[in-house]
């Protein structure tokens, strides 16, 4: 089980990323600057959170069109794993890997803090380690984290079980309180919240720890 | 030539930021403004001398980049 976290110019969660996923994997985890072209070592690939190309033009919309991203696409058509978190979950919708977008907050404020979510399945790789239903607290730290998609794609999500995780109390205006999503193959997900940094009891907490525990196991065995 | 590019987003799509700027017109005392929306406008230079090739060039920059059809439409203007 191989895994590395793509670094993209002003990314800046991706070191909490490589110590949370090398802290349940045991083992070292690579750093893979985003014009670099090959990911065929890997099985999971994390793209983190931060504020990537500075957010210009659209949040996640420069990354999306970074030379890695290519293969990041390719590496999930291929079945391949993929995590994104905050400004990975928007670079991700951006590239098409996943349905919807991420729009400012509905608030219009920089919302950091942390939030009740509620895991709206267990049966999959990366939410294996929780109960379904069950309400865990992540930390959120975003001003573009309201997911909007059309009625119909929306509808589409729900119909076939790709909501991840739902915000107990909305605090951004997502549309049906998603707060995070499968892609229709269930190999990529992408949500706002940030598990990664509440994985040491230092930090406050280890609710984000099942998640990288279960997906190391699963992808692992 | 040159070529404009008009962001917008589609009808019924949520614009906070425009919402902004019509509560902060409203209590600078602009009345009548029944509401505002807010996009973004893009000037290309191009090499491309042939309209209807520069054309079809910014649309596929609209498509690829400049605007993300899931919430934004896009207006394109070419100049001679």
């Amino acid at each position: 089980m191989k895994a590395c976290v793509i670094v993209f110019p002003a990314s800046n969660c991706d070191r909490d990323m490589k110590v949370a996923l090398e802290s349940s994997l045991g083992s070292s985890v690579d750093m893979v600057w985003h014009r670099e072209t090959d990911l065929s070592d890997y099985d999971l690939v994390a793209v983190p959170g931060g504020f990537s190309y500075g957010d210009y033009l659209r949040c996640g919309a420069m990354a999306a069109r970074s030379p890695i991203m290519s293969e990041v696409v390719k590496h999930a058509n291929q079945g391949g794993h993929v995590l994104g978190v905050c400004n990975g979950f928007q670079v991700l919708c951006e590239s098409g890997l996943l349905p919807g977008v991420l729009m400012r907050n509905a608030n219009l404020k920089f919302i950091c803090k942390d939030v009740e979510l509620k895991v709206e399945r267990n049966d999959t790789v990366f939410t294996n380690g929780y109960e379904a239903g069950q309400i865990i607290t992540y930390p959120v730290a975003h001003h573009d984290g309201n997911f909007f998609a059309d009625a119909e794609t929306l509808k589409r999500i729900e119909g076939q079980g790709q909501v991840a995780f739902r915000y107990v109390d909305n605090p951004n205006g997502s549309a049906d309180d998603i707060a995070g999503i499968f892609n229709e193959a269930g190999n990529v997900l992408g949500l706002m919240p940030h598990p990664e940094r509440l994985v040491e009891m230092p930090l406050g907490g280890l609710d984000g720890k099942p998640m990288f525990d279960s997906l190391i196991k699963s992808l692992a065995a | 030539m040159k070529a404009n590019v008009h962001v917008t987003l589609k009808n019924g799509v949520l614009d906070p930021q425009g919402k902004a700027i019509e509560h902060t017109l409203a209590s600078l005392g602009f009345s009548g403004l029944n509401q505002a929306r807010q996009g973004k406008f893009i000037e290309l230079d191009l090499n491309e001398t042939d309209a209807d090739k520069a054309r079809a060039q910014v649309e596929e920059m609209c498509k690829k980049l400049l605007a993300n059809t899931v919430i934004e439409n896009y207006t394109i203007e070419i100049e001679g």
